[in-house]
Parts: structure tokens; C-alpha cells; sequence
């Protein structure tokens, strides 16, 4: 009835596991109690979980990331503080298999079900503003997307309760991750939590190609597209692209696992090198698809907060294309180490170093946007900054690791976890917690609370540099990755200051939580009622905060990369049409969320070997996709009259702030 | 109070720096082969060369920020400028120019470090066969017919030759104070060419993980300072008790952790090369006797060395003709 699973699969003995449960349940009881006293299942279910909106869905991904990154964060003090305890030959408070886990959940967690819905969550709220449209192409399968990450991510979850997760690193190579050598439920949940989630990607990406070709308001040029959607086209191009190569990669051990195939298996005939190949074949262009649209935001705030044009707007397009395709063609160079032919090695080494060209022209033009500027130290401006020092490290540390002859004494040394980390943190990171500060008034109606935004961003920056500087030093010293525990009093000190940066890091988190919690109490105060708090350059500032459902009551005229600051000197901004045409909307709908938990069922039931539950949950989501694609009742039109209704609103605030000005 | 506390911070990076220098002793900046030097030195130059980029940019974004600052009215503002062919041609060919470096001195140094070529040395290479097993480091002296376990004894000033592979899971074979790492895979083998140009002790160990028992796989390097000091070493080691069997590499091969070092005064012919061919007994590779399925053998592994090229230099461990006969028999036996 039940396959593998047994209440074995619960583990009782781990007091961690077992008291983080304990908090999770509390948590969830407080909240599903607050939302019945108040009365929130109503609007929850019809304003949240079944909107299409991509507005809505972008703030649900940015949630699904900040509840992530809390979990992914938990995973790394712990590893920090196992490391920082262990050493001198101790064990520490974690043994092998637990701590196993954790490195593998981190990785798993941070990249795919934090970073991925951050970015994507951002890229849902602003792209389809920046463009002048009023969704995305297909809203239904935003919505799915949306819904399949979160399937992916419930999964992650109920592994911690419900058998483990991988041990396997996030790579999960093989032959480690095959059968023979790795029988548990971890690695199965790995493959249907990536599985699951990186279908929904594969979809996203499709979706937002499709909308930037085809819902650009008439006149906007590919030429005159935000920098910031730009950065996210280039990001999309490379989802498209790779995320079925995983998918392929995911499939062939899952045949392996599950039906005895041996793709990558030691014996008949496999060979793990393919699944490495392939892996990174994906795991290469996903760095580029988390940092491009970060590059693309520090843009957009380097040039609206130094009240200039971003400098060189051509050259950062092109800059962003040839990363995306040089991010191509680069893969080999997580695995030097194999034993490839020196004209291999110094091929893929050299492709390598060439993306150091276009990031670097990228530096250099978020520099001279500075330059003859007005730079406001805002705490995206601060993000930004602390992103070109940080990155600045990271890029030269990472082109040193593409040279063959140094990274055959750095790989998967600590050098190479400082480096990633200091560019998906000092880069990809740092990008999303500066365009949330900097969206945050656009999607929710009121700024952030400034000082707890700055204490936010001078923890951050620092725990990063206290707590990753010494792990170069570790490489140095010749420590390795994903070690339990260490036996050499050199590296004591630099893993002890390690720890304490992570806890620095802490406390940006927690001021991150307290700048939420302050600015919500003064909402009222800190109210964007223009909905152009930092006197915006394009076209999203231009409507409300939040923006109308609909975003534009009629299709905007643009003129060149920044619209909407063009609008407000040729005083063409904020004007009131003769008369308003019905629009076109879409209507809200359950299939995503239907889909989405049936999924994460039929995943659970793959783990599980519960084949009754694998079969009805299949047949019956694709009876939800057959019976929502009969659906003609999709969609509807917003009358003139609410039209005119809100507008009206929206200028009256305009012309009340513009008087109290004067 | 402040000043107190900055006096403070002055002293932990004070110390910090201090622990620095004298902590890189044992790791890849404290080399003692050839090896290890070329590449420490080709990190320093690398490092070097970017850093001439890297320094001012750093310092031109903290200088930009400061001296454009909002409060700053004396500075020149021009709020529509954004275009500029000299500085755009300057800031494509700066890093163009340096990647051009950098990558030339990179095609050279990757054939110069290439670990699959032999060191250039008067002496002739040691050869050592490496089995990584769970979790363990099996080393096979196949010219001394003798092996141990987590323990690697070689005389200095004398190449290396390794040949590798792994019983299961995939590890790395690194010792950070001679130079490159190479990965160890089942079924195939790599290789890797070092050298101790310094006598010590050196630590050995596997950089990448493969399961619960990795943290505790490690083992010394022992560079002895004379060939007779090595060639002692080797008797003793002849003088031990066990032999390794195929029986007693069964057993080796059970997963184990934090195994103590072990001597085998003799090893079985031709046993690394069993351990490689083992996961391709299914594959037509036995039995050799077999004309036909000897010419099958043959043609896959053909195969095999065509597919994985470099990566995995089969040709010698599946060649039937290169075994010795006692490997053939005890195949075609099972």
C-alpha cells in the first residue's frame, strides 16, 4: 500500500530534525489559525494561489524565496558551526550522513528553490511593466510554473521529515548517486524535487520569450527594451536551452535508478563522465541565468539613482548576449581535473576567461553611469556598490581557477566554494535584495524602511568578507570541500572567524526580517501614492504602487531605452486619454495549483515506490491540463467606466502630489 | 571608546595576518616538487596580471561614488550624457589586452602541467598504480611487487609516474604540496606525473567527495631523502606478513572507514588491471581465450578509448595481449 515508506522513514532519534518539525508545525498552526480569525482563506485562495496576475505570482516566488533562504541559511550555520567544532580531530554535533545532507540540501535549496524564485519572482513583476504589456503571454502557465516550483520545493521539505535527502553534493554525480551506493530515498528526492521545479523553469522561460517577442507595447523596439529586461531575454534564452539538458540528464538516472538502465552506472557499459558532462552542460549557463538579470537590475538602479542614462546601453546588451552564449560553451571547466588532453583543457580554460571581457566592459560601464552623475546612497546604490567591490574578487578568482594549470591545485579546494560564493552572493544575491529594495514600493504600495535597509546591507557585506575571506585561505592551505571534520591546527583560526561571519550574515537576515516588519507597521508613512518614488526612468514607474491589474489603461508610447523619463520631460507623463477601450484580461484559475499538488504527489510517490499513487496522480493532472484547455471561459473585460474609475485615482494622487510640491 | 575598539579591531587582523603567512606552510603555496612550484607560480602570475585591472576598478567605483554623490553640487553633472566611442574603445580593449595575456600564458602552461605528461628528469619514473576503494587508498608498486594501504613512500628527487582508478565511487587523488590532482574513476584509469623535489612528509588525501567515509581518507606522503632510504623501506615493506590476494582485495573492497596503514610484502600480477576490467566482464572482455569475444573485447574498448579520448587512457589496462596470463585465467575462470 504504502512501497518503501514505513514509519522507519520518520527520524525520531534526530533531535535537530525533530525540534525544527516541532517549530515548522507551530508556525504553520499560528498562521493557518490567524488566517481563519481573520478570515484570509477567501482572498487567499482567490487574490493569491489561483491568480494569474504575474504581479501576484512575483510577489508568491519572492516569498517561496525568502522562506527558502531562511532554510538553505539554517543549513549553512550548521555546517559552519560543525566545522568550526570539529576540528583538532573532534567530530562535532554532526556525524556523516546527517551533514551530508545538509551540504547537499544547501546547495540544492540556495540555487534552485532560492536564487531561481527570486530572480524569477523580480523578472514576473517588473518585465511585463517595463514593456508595456498587460501579462505575460501565457498568464495559466505562469501560474503552473509558479506552482511546479513550489511542488519541488514541498518535496525538499518532506524529506527532512519523511526518509533524507541526497548525500551526493548537489551535483549528485554518479556513480555516488546510483543505486549501488546511495540506496536511500535521498537521492530520489533530489531528482523529482529538481525534476519537478525545473520543468516549470523550462516553461517560465518559454513564457517570457514569447511575451518579450510578442507583448512589447506597439512601437517599442528590441533596441529600446529596459537593460533590465534585456538581462532577463539573454537569462531566458539560456533556460531555454539548458533546463532540458538537466531534465535529460535527470531522466537517464532515474531509468537507472528505477528500472535497472545504466547510463551512468560502473558496470555494463555506463560511464558517470556523461552525467557530468551533461550536468554542467545545464549547471554552467544556470550561474549565467541567476546573474545576468542581477547585472540587469544594478543597471536599471546604477542609472535611476545617479539620475543619468546607463552608461553604454548597447555595449551591456551585447555584453549580456555574448555571456549568455560564451556561458555555453565553457562546461569543461568544472572538471579539469579529469584527465582531459591539455588542448581540451586549454580550450574550455580559455573560453573561460573571454567572459572576464564582457563582465568587465559591464564594471566599467556601471562606472562611467556614476560618473557626471548625482549618486543617491540608497540601499539599492549601497547593494551595487558592495556588488562591483565584491564581484570585482570573485571574477578574478574565477578567472584564476580557469587557468588549468592553477585549478589542478584548486579544485574542490575551499578556494573554489569562497569563489562561488563570492559571485552568487557578492553578484547574483546581492542583485536580488537590491531590485527587491528598489521594486519592493512598486509591488506592495510602500518603500522599505531605510535604516534598518542600510544596517540590512553593512552586515551582509561584511559577514560575506569575514566569512568567505578566510575559506580562500583554507584553499590555499589545502582543505578540501564537503570535509566532516579536520585534524590540522593551521586552519583552526580561519574556520572559527568563518562561523563568526556566517552569524554576521545572521544578522543582516534579521534586519532584513525587522525592515520588513517596521515598514509594514508604518505603511501609511512610508506610502508611494505617485507610484515613481525615486523618480523612475522607465515605463513600470509609471503606473501605480501596486500597479493597476491591468498595468496600462492604454498601450504606452515609448521613445528610446528610458520611456518613461522621456514621458516626464516632454511632460507627455500621466496623461488622460479621450476615452478608455475595454481590456482584455485573463481570468483566475485553479488548474496550476491542482497540477502542481497532484505533482508533488505523484513525486512522492516515485520516492516511495507507491505505484497506485505515481499512476492516479498522473492520469488525473493530465486530466486537469485536458479539462482546463476545454475551458472557454478563460477570460473577460475590464469596462471603461472601472477603467476610468482607478485611472481617475491614480491622477488625482499625481496632481495632489505635484501640488504639494509646489 | 571608538578608538579603543578600532585599536582593538587593528590587533585580531594583525594577528590574522600573521597567522596567514606562517599558515600556508602545508599548503599549495608552500610547494616541494616541481609541480607544485610551476603552478604556485603560475597562480602568483595569474593573480598579478588581473590584479592590475581588479585594484582600479575597485578603486575607481569607491572614488566615482564619493566624489558623484548626491550632496556633492560642485561636482560636473550632465543628466543626459551616456555615450562615449573613446571610452567604450577603451574599456573593450583593457580587458581584452589582458585576457589575451592571460589566455596565451594559459594554452602554454596547460600542455607544459598536463598531468598525463611525463616530468623531464634524468631519473626514470617510480611507477605506482593507485586504487581508490571506500574509503581507503590502495597504492600497487608494480615494479616492487609490493602495495599498502594509506601510506606513499617515494624516494625525492626522483619522477613519479601514477596510473589510477577507483573499485567504486569517484575520488580525487591530491597531494597539495606536489602539484595537480587527477580524478580516479571505476573502469577507466588516468594518470598523473609528480615529483618530491624536498624529503618530508606530505598530506595525501581525496578532494572529491564519495561518500560517508571521505573526510577520513587520507594518507601520508612520506619523500624519502635517499634512494637507499626508499629502497629500505621497500624491504620492510617485503618482510611483511600479508600478500594481497585477490581474496584479500575482496575484502579491502568492503567500505571501511579511517583504515590504519597497511604492508603487503607481495601483490597478486596484473591486479590493478583486474580492478579496471572488473566492471567490464559483462562487456565482452572475457573470457580472452575466446578468440571471437577476444576481437569483441578489443573492438569495444576501441570504442571506449575513441568515446573518452584523454579522459580515460584505457589502452594499456584492456589490452588482452598486455596481461599477464594468470589474469586471463583466473577471468575466464569466473
Amino acid at each position: 500500500m504504502f512501497g518503501k515508506l514505513t514509519l522507519d522513514a520518520v527520524p525520531y532519534h534526530e533531535p535537530i530534525i525533530m525540534i525544527t518539525l516541532a517549530i515548522v508545525a507551530v508556525i504553520g498552526a499560528a498562521l493557518a489559525i490567524a488566517i481563519t480569525k481573520y478570515q484570509k482563506w477567501g482572498v487567499l485562495w482567490h487574490d493569491w494561489i489561483t491568480s494569474v496576475d504575474h504581479k501576484r505570482l512575483g510577489v508568491m516566488y519572492i516569498v517561496l524565496a525568502l522562506v527558502m533562504l531562511l532554510r538553505g541559511f539554517a543549513d549553512a550555520i550548521m555546517m559552519r558551526t560543525q566545522l568550526a567544532a570539529a576540528t583538532n580531530g573532534a567530530e562535532g554535533y554532526l556525524p556523516p550522513e546527517h551533514y551530508d545532507q545538509i551540504f547537499t540540501a544547501h546547495g540544492v535549496i540556495m540555487i534552485i528553490f532560492m536564487a531561481m524564485p527570486f530572480m524569477i519572482g523580480l523578472m514576473n513583476i517588473v518585465l511585463p511593466l517595463q514593456i508595456g504589456a498587460r501579462d505575460v503571454a501565457f498568464p495559466f502557465l505562469n501560474n503552473l510554473s509558479f506552482w511546479l516550483a513550489v511542488a519541488g520545493a514541498l518535496l525538499v521539505n518532506i524529506s527532512l521529515g519523511v526518509g533524507e535527502f541526497a548525500r551526493t553534493g548537489w551535483v549528485a554525480y554518479p556513480p555516488l548517486s546510483e543505486l549501488a551506493y546511495s540506496p536511500g530515498s535521498g537521492v530520489d528526492y533530489y531528482i523529482w524535487a529538481l525534476q519537478i521545479s525545473g520543468i516549470g523553469t523550462t516553461l517560465t522561460g518559454v513564457n517570457f520569450l514569447v511575451t518579450v517577442m510578442k507583448m512589447r507595447t506597439p512601437g517599442m523596439k528590441l533596441m529600446e527594451m529596459p537593460i533590465f529586461t534585456w538581462a532577463c531575454t539573454w537569462a531566458n534564452v539560456l533556460i531555454v536551452a539548458s533546463f532540458p539538458i538537466l531534465t535529460g540528464a535527470l531522466l537517464m538516472l532515474t531509468m537507472d535508478r528505477y528500472f535497472d538502465f545504466h547510463f551512468f552506472t560502473n558496470d555494463l557499459g555506463g560511464n558517470a563522465m556523461m552525467y557530468i558532462n551533461l550536468f554542467w552542460a545545464w549547471g554552467h549557463p544556470e550561474v549565467y541565468i541567476l546573474v545576468l538579470p542581477a547585472f540587469g537590475i544594478f543597471s536599471e538602479i546604477m542609472a535611476t539613482f545617479s539620475g543619468k542614462p546607463l552608461f553604454g546601453y548597447k555595449s551591456m546588451v551585447w555584453a549580456s548576449g555574448s555571456i549568455a552564449i560564451l556561458g555555453f560553451i565553457v562546461w569543461l571547466h568544472h572538471f579539469f581535473t579529469m584527465g582531459s588532453s591539455a588542448d581540451v583543457n586549454a580550450f574550455f580554460g580559455v573560453m573561460t576567461m573571454i567572459i572576464a571581457v564582457p563582465t568587465g566592459v559591464k564594471l566599467f560601464n556601471w562606472l562611467f553611469t556614476m560618473y557626471h552623475g548625482r549618486v543617491q546612497f540608497t540601499p539599492p546604490v549601497l547593494w551595487t556598490l558592495g556588488f562591483m567591490v565584491t564581484f570585482s574578487i570573485g571574477g578574478m578568482t574565477g578567472v584564476l581557477l580557469a587557468v588549468p594549470g592553477a585549478d589542478y591545485v584548486l579544485h574542490n579546494s575551499l578556494f573554489l566554494i569562497a569563489h562561488f560564493h563570492n559571485t552568487i552572493i557578492g553578484g547574483a544575491v546581492f542583485g536580488y535584495l537590491a531590485g527587491f529594495s528598489y521594486w519592493f514600493p512598486k509591488a506592495m504600495g510602500y518603500k522599505l524602511d531605510e535604516k534598518w535597509g542600510k544596517r540590512a546591507f553593512w552586515f551582509w557585506q561584511i559577514g560575506f568578507f569575514v566569512a568567505f575571506m578566510p575559506l580562500y585561505v583554507l584553499g590555499f592551505m589545502g582543505m578540501t570541500r564537503r570535509i566532516n571534520h579536520t585534524n590540522n591546527p593551521d586552519w583552526n583560526i580561519w574556520l572559527y572567524i568563518a562561523a563568526v561571519g556566517g552569524f554576521i550574515i545572521a544578522l543582516g537576515i534579521l534586519s532584513q526580517l525587522i525592515q520588513l516588519y517596521v515598514s509594514y507597521k508604518n505603511r501609511e508613512a512610508l506610502k508611494d501614492t505617485t507610484g515613481d518614488p525615486w523618480n523612475g526612468r522607465t515605463l513600470e514607474w509609471s503606473t501605480m504602487s501596486p500597479p493597476q491589474f491591468y498595468n496600462f489603461a492604454v498601450d504606452p508610447k515609448t521613445d528610446g531605452v528610458d520611456a518613461f523619463h522621456g514621458m516626464k520631460k516632454n511632460g507627455t507623463a500621466y496623461q488622460r486619454p479621450g476615452s478608455y477601450a475595454p481590456i482584455h484580461m485573463p481570468r483566475n484559475t485553479s488548474a496550476g495549483f491542482i497540477m502542481g499538488m497532484l505533482l508533488t504527489a505523484f513525486g512522492f510517490g516515485f520516492i516511495w515506490h507507491i505505484w497506485w499513487l505515481v499512476i492516479a496522480t498522473f492520469v488525473l493532472t493530465i486530466v486537469t491540463l485536458i479539462k482546463r484547455s476545454y475551458d472557454n471561459d478563460v477570460d473577460y473585460y475590464v469596462q471603461p467606466e472601472e477603467i476610468e474609475k482607478i485611472e481617475g485615482e491614480h491622477l488625482a494622487a499625481i496632481q495632489q502630489q505635484s501640488l504639494l510640491k509646489a | 571608546m571608538k578608538n579603543a575598539r578600532n585599536n582593538r579591531l587593528l590587533a585580531v587582523f594583525l594577528v590574522a595576518g600573521s597567522v596567514l603567512l606562517s599558515g600556508c606552510s602545508g599548503g599549495i603555496l608552500d610547494p616541494k616538487g616541481q609541480v607544485g612550484v610551476d603552478e604556485k607560480n603560475l597562480i602568483l602570475i595569474a593573480t598579478g596580471l588581473m590584479l592590475l585591472v581588479v585594484i582600479p576598478v575597485i578603486f575607481m567605483t569607491l572614488f566615482f561614488a564619493w566624489k558623484y554623490r548626491a550632496s556633492n553640487t560642485q561636482a560636473p553633472y550632465n543628466p543626459e550624457w551616456s555615450h562615449s566611442n573613446k571610452i567604450e574603445a577603451i574599456v573593450w580593449t583593457i580587458p581584452i589586452v589582458i585576457i589575451l595575456v592571460l589566455g596565451t600564458i594559459t594554452w602554454i602552461s596547460t600542455h607544459d602541467l598536463d598531468p598525463y605528461k611525463p616530468l623531464e628528469h634524468d631519473k626514470k619514473p617510480l611507477e605506482i598504480d593507485v586504487v581508490s576503494l571506500n574509503w581507503k587508498w590502495l597504492f600497487i608498486y608494480p615494479e616492487q611487487n609490493i602495495a599498502t594501504i594509506n601510506e606513499l613512500v617515494i624516494p625525492a628527487g626522483r619522477p613519479v609516474s601514477f596510473k589510477l582508478t577507483s573499485e567504486s565511487t569517484m575520488n580525487s587523488f591530491f597531494i597539495p604540496q606536489l602539484g595537480s590532482q587527477i580524478y580516479t574513476m571505476a573502469a577507466m584509469t588516468t594518470k598523473l606525473h609528480l615529483i618530491a623535489d624536498v624529503p618530508g612528509t606530505y598530506n595525501g588525501f581525496s578532494a572529491n567527495y564519495s561518500g560517508s567515509g571521505f573526510s577520513e581518507m587520507k594518507f601520508d606522503t612520506v619523500a624519502t631523502s635517499t634512494d637507499a632510504e626508499f629502497d629500505k623501506w621497500v624491504a620492510k615493506v617485503k618482510a611483511a606478513p600479508a600478500v594481497l590476494s585477490s581474496q584479500e582485495y575482496d575484502k579491502l573492497a568492503v567500505p571501511s572507514e579511517g583504515n590504519p596503514v597497511a604492508h603487503y610484502a607481495s601483490v597478486k600480477p596484473g591486479l590493478f588491471d583486474d580492478v579496471v576490467m572488473k566492471y567490464m566482464q559483462h562487456h565482452g572482455a572475457t573470457p580472452f581465450t575466446d578468440q571471437k569475444m577476444d576481437h569483441m573485447s578489443a573492438t569495444s574498448m576501441h570504442k571506449h578509448a575513441e568515446h573518452e579520448g584523454h579522459q580515460a587512457t584505457a589502452e594499456e589496462s584492456m589490452n588482452p595481449a598486455a596481461m599477464p596470463a594468470e589474469t586471463m585465467h583466473q577471468e575466464a575462470g569466473e
